[in-house]
């Protein structure tokens, strides 16, 4: 069953029933939920099941067509400064002239501001970063002759670099080496003995268990949320992956589409 | 030749000079945020407004070529140009090419009419106006090229600055947006730079030719810059070279337009950097691709001869036979195995066998250990495998990382008993 | 207005060019191409130049081959830059139709005795004219006829002839390839078929403006019809239209100003985006305008159905009757929106007014039973396989209710209690 927590102000990430749609096709429905503050979160479900659609929305990159997130109880407008977010990788032209350090000093252009320079202080920031996530000796690579997982390593360097409260990454183990694997979860555990919330868009079930402390069953609506202990159980794998849930989906597609019965 | 005597001359390459930087530098972002060809609809959107605004002008009473009118003509029909690319974009299922192709040739027929109808207007001479469209940079005048000056330090100015927001808008849009930049904001920035620079390339190179300007020193500098400012410097300098030889070229061959050779200045850079440039110029690839090549050619044959003699315990080997392992002719085995002498990895004995050194040996077994490894892992965890099978055996414990090479020897060793190597000319006397 | 002969001839010769654009213009806006139209007939110019230069007169077959060379190798070095110099398709387009323009524009005015093109022939064409220039058989045709005439015919042919082949490969490039047609093939013979278009269109319509015949009427097409054989009659239908509304709008619109005329070529490509606007509103299934009134009617038939769905619940509960003035504030919707769906109900047969209060008919209860039947069913569907929250489930049962189809319901299953508590309804018959 789920844990049900209350809306609290001071929960990282507050969900109120949203809902998110593309050209009217409802892609999400009514997300209702809390984030645990401290804990290391998957979102798992079957493709095109909104896991990526979930996070842009509480990043409002996509819009809302309902309801409404609020993290430690204020709108994400004004709590931009708390959030760090590693997108796809194959959201990003890799063969533009820039090279590691270069990316990971992006990650500080929201603190140093409009038109001014990037400093030695924010290099330093930047480096350490790096250094934390094996890529020092890269750093004055170019991005194009970085393979995949060096390039993952690198754009999770810059969320490192923006010293944030709450992590989301999509997809961040998505073809990925054994080595960066490993290093990538060895930095997101140190994170969380921090104290940062780290949510995940997560495609690997089978490490599910190993690597998160919470998760989220996704497709469409939630179909239950909590420990890993609690939650991830077969009965609800199978509600989740389950392929009955298809009629959900035909319905979102009519509705798009204006298709009412008359 | 390069100290022009006649005035007229310095005043038109100053002018290209200034609109070559100019375009270098907005050019630049442009490029990465993959809108050329906006660009070009974006040029061909302004001929409606320059047909208009002379007409307006001549309407109240005024001489119809001020610069001044024209150009802001030109601007405000550019805006509209791209607005309805967007417009056509967002709600229609046409993609961005259709919408680019309907706007540019629409607004570019409507600006042919009203251009007709311009030139039966009383002071209309509009074949000066027709110069907009192949350009007629001769024609220009000394405050034509001092506002051209003073547009091009105007927008390197505002690229230089807002440099590092441009560079996160091209490189990754949704982090910009999660970091609340202000994306839309900053590319109607952007693209209203492109709007200036194209309207002061009217005047110099026309129409059709303004996106050039736009896109081939910034694709040229390219293949040079290894970041995004010496990629704003290079492509400023292009422009403004390819500006000032066009020009002076222009000027001192009889009978040839200026706008044009322009034009053909900047494409033999960029026909100079796609060979020679050192990112990814034809040269620099095909030369890291040759030694690749060799050096997995070399790895497949001391592999095959250390494997020959796993198999026969014979350590002088003919070339036939490893002919027959490989699949390679007769002469590509001779001339390998000749590289492999020069390098100390094997020695050619007096009856035409051949056979590997010490460090030869070293070496092959190397290789073999490493192939075998690859072959092991890509057996027990081949869903993450493709991506990352590197012929260059080599990269194995690059790429997996050494705890992962180790867990793979443990397999390998259950697999096949192969025993700790130790090479083989050691004990040269049978 | 004074119409002649020449005029007719005009809008013949027009027609036939631009039908002649509208074939190869197709395939190009389905395989996101057109761009590729616009850089292929700029570079026609020079094409045409070294075709003069070479072989010093206007021999149209020369400057066909020309064109088409120049094509091929225009197409050709597209692709080289953008595999080979990793350069954006954009940008490498850009790249080569402006050097080779440029090397066009540097020739003719180099070889201006030699090449005899006349600038203002280049952009604007030479249509007008175009009965002038009449065939040596005899028949009082125009040249520019026959050339366009030929054109259109041997596009049509080689359409047919690979009508399956072009279908294929311009929306799914590997399936084709896995059925042996070779997509490299009928690339390379569309940017044939676009080149030698190019050329026979250059001397009626000049070179930008071809890409106006391209582009245009197809583009408009696509928003017409989603079936490919309707797509290109549609498009060679609009491409005449554009060639008759044009040439007329170029010698009447300019009159009401007090102008003689303007060219016909631009306003050929204005027709063409005139009529490309108009689809873009009022296309049936995609224009702009009718998709808001489909928005507006599916919000005022929602509407409808939750009156229904209110109003039968409110029997079920005994809650006595509905007044007219307790709507809006349940629906949050203006009172008109409300008294409209109310009255529409009526005009349907679904309710029935006393004194300001409002009821089910029978026929009415019938739909609205449907209705609440649909919506308990999800209620149930969801709350099994997405335990939520019970007051989020009627509200995405509110919305699905509507769209819920009778194949979707049986699938839904046949609970007899919501999770709410109340009963669900069996569907009651239609009345004789």
């Amino acid at each position: 069953m789920n844990v049900e927590v209350g809306h609290s102000a001071s929960s990282p990430v507050s969900i109120h029933d949203l809902t998110v749609a593309y050209h009217r096709k409802p892609v999400l429905w009514d997300v209702d939920l809390d984030i645990p503050e401290g804990k290391l979160i998957a979102i798992v479900g079957p493709n095109g099941a909104g896991k990526s659609t979930l996070i842009k929305a509480i990043l409002d990159i996509v819009p809302r067509a309902s309801g409404n997130i609020l993290l430690y109880g204020k709108p994400f407008k004004k709590q931009r400064k708390l959030v760090a977010y590693v997108p796809q990788r194959e959201s990003v032209d890799w063969d533009f002239p820039i090279d590691a350090l270069g990316v990971v000093l992006m990650g500080r252009y929201g603190k140093i501001g409009w038109c001014k320079p990037v400093l030695r202080k924010d290099r330093k920031i930047a480096m350490d970063a790096l250094e934390r996530v094996g890529m020092v000796e890269y750093a004055h690579r170019q991005i194009n002759q970085l393979s995949g997982g060096q390039q993952q390593r690198v754009f999770l360097a810059r969320a490192l670099a923006q010293d944030s409260m709450i992590y989301f990454m999509d997809e961040p183990f998505a073809s990925v080496d054994a080595a960066t694997e490993r290093a990538i979860v060895q930095v997101l555990g140190d994170l969380r003995t921090s104290g940062k919330t780290i949510v995940v868009v997560h495609h690997d079930l089978q490490t599910v268990p190993e690597y998160f402390d919470n998760v989220i069953l996704l497709n469409m609506r939630v179909v239950a949320h909590g420990s890993v202990e609690e939650v991830f159980t077969d009965e609800n794998l199978k509600k989740t992956y389950g392929g009955r849930l298809t009629l959900l989906s035909e319905a979102a597609d009519r509705l798009a589409r204006g298709k009412v019965t008359s | 030749m390069l100290l022009l005597e006649d005035y007229n001359t310095r005043v038109v390459v100053l002018g290209v000079m200034a609109l070559g930087a100019a375009a270098g530098v907005v050019g630049t972002f442009l490029l990465l945020r993959k809108r050329a060809l906006t660009a070009d609809a974006l040029s061909h959107a302004t001929l409606p407004g320059i047909a208009i605004a002379f007409m307006v002008v001549v309407a109240f009473g005024g001489s119809g070529k001020s610069m001044l009118g024209l150009l802001l003509g030109a601007f405000v029909f550019g805006c509209i140009g791209v607005l309805s690319i967007l417009a056509i974009r967002h709600t229609t299922r046409l993609k961005d090419d259709a919408a680019i192709g309907i706007v540019l040739s629409v607004f570019f027929g409507l600006g042919l009419c009203l251009l007709k109808i311009a030139s039966e207007m009383p002071s209309g001479s509009a074949a000066g106006l027709q110069g907009f469209i192949f350009g007629k940079a001769a024609s220009m005048v000394a405050s034509d090229a001092m506002m051209m000056l003073g547009v091009a330090v105007g927008i390197i100015l505002v690229t230089g600055t807002l440099r590092k927001e441009f560079t996160l808008l091209c490189f990754d849009e949704k982090f910009s947006i999660t970091q609340g930049w202000p994306v839309l904001t900053l590319d109607v920035v952007l693209m209203g730079m492109v709007t200036v620079v194209t309207v002061i390339a009217l005047q110099s190179v026309g129409l059709v030719l303004a996106v050039a300007m736009l896109i081939i020193p910034a694709a040229s500098a390219r293949y040079w810059a290894r970041n995004i400012t010496s990629m704003l410097i290079v492509s400023a300098l292009i422009g403004c070279l390819s500006g000032w030889l066009g020009a002076t070229m222009s000027a001192l061959i009889p009978r040839m337009p200026t706008g044009p050779i322009i034009v053909l200045v900047c494409g033999f850079w960029f026909v100079c950097s796609f060979i020679f440039g050192r990112n990814n110029g034809i040269i620099v690839s095909q030369i890291v691709r040759v030694q690749l090549n060799r050096r997995v050619a070399m790895q497949h044959l001391l592999r095959a001869m250390w494997e020959t003699f796993e198999r026969e315990k014979e350590r002088s080997i003919p070339v036939e036979t490893i002919v027959s392992m490989r699949s390679w002719n007769h002469s590509f085995v001779v001339r390998q195995l000749k590289r492999a002498k020069r390098r100390g990895h094997v020695t050619k004995r007096e009856d035409n066998l051949w056979i590997l050194t010490e460090e030869g040996s070293v070496e092959a077994n190397r290789i073999v250990r490493n192939h075998r490894l690859w072959e092991v892992y890509l057996i027990n965890y081949a869903d993450i495998a493709p991506s990352h099978v590197d012929r260059d055996a080599d990269m194995i414990e690059h790429v997996l990382g050494i705890d992962m090479v180790q867990k793979l020897e443990k397999l390998l060793q259950s697999a096949r008993n192969l025993q700790s190597p130790h090479p083989i000319g050691v004990d040269v006397k049978t | 207005m004074n119409w002649t002969e020449i005029d007719t001839w005009i809008v013949i010769i027009g027609s036939l060019c631009a039908a002649g654009c509208a074939v190869p213009g197709t395939i190009l806006v389905l395989r996101r191409m057109s761009l590729m139209g616009d850089a292929i007939s700029h570079t026609v110019l020079p094409g045409i130049a070294i075709a003069f230069l070479v072989t010093g007169s206007r021999d149209p077959t020369a400057m066909l081959i020309g064109a088409v060379v120049i094509g091929l190798i225009t197409a050709f070095l597209v692709q080289a830059i953008q595999t080979l110099g990793k350069v954006e398709i954009g940008a490498s387009m850009g790249i080569v139709f402006t050097v080779l323009f440029a090397f066009g524009l540097v020739l003719m005015r180099q070889a201006i005795d030699h090449v005899d093109i006349d600038p203002d022939c280049v952009l604007n064409g030479a249509i007008e004219f175009a009965w002038f220039d009449q065939a040596p058989d005899g028949w009082g045709i125009p040249r520019g006829a026959y050339v366009n005439g030929v054109m259109l015919i041997a596009n049509l042919f080689f359409m047919l002839l690979f009508y399956k082949e072009f279908k294929i490969t311009a929306f799914d490039p590997t399936l084709a390839k896995s059925q042996g047609i070779q997509p490299s093939f009928m690339h390379y013979m569309l940017m044939t078929m676009t080149a030698a278009t190019a050329v026979a269109a250059f001397e009626t319509v000049g070179s930008i403006l071809v890409v106006a015949m391209f582009i245009v009427p197809p583009a408009t097409a696509y928003l017409l019809t989603d079936r490919y054989g309707v797509l290109i009659i549609l498009a060679l239908v609009l491409a005449v239209a554009s060639a008759g509304l044009g040439h007329l709008s170029a010698i009447t619109v300019p009159t009401w100003f007090g102008y003689s005329g303007t060219t016909t070529a631009g306003a050929m490509a204005v027709a063409a985006g005139v009529l490309f606007f108009i689809a873009w509103m009022i296309s049936p299934n995609q224009g702009l305008i009718s998709r808001i009134l489909r928005n507006v009617e599916t919000r005022a038939h929602v509407l409808r159905e939750d009156v229904l769905g209110l109003l039968w619940r409110i029997e079920e509960r005994n809650q006595g009757m509905l007044q007219s003035n307790d709507l809006p504030q349940l629906f949050g919707v203006t009172s008109i929106k409300v008294r409209h769906a109310l009255r529409r109900l009526l005009k349907q047969g679904a309710v029935q007014v006393t004194e300001s209060s409002w009821t089910l008919t029978s026929e009415g209860r019938r739909r609205a039973t449907t209705l609440v039947r649909s919506h308990r069913l999800w209620e149930v569907y969801l709350e099994q396989h997405y335990p939520q929250d019970t007051h989020q489930l009627h509200h995405a049962a509110s919305r699905l209710e509507h769209v819920t189809t009778e194949a979707m319901k049986s699938e839904l299953g046949d609970a007899e209690v919501d999770p709410h508590g109340s009963p669900v309804p069996g569907d009651e018959p239609i009345e004789e």
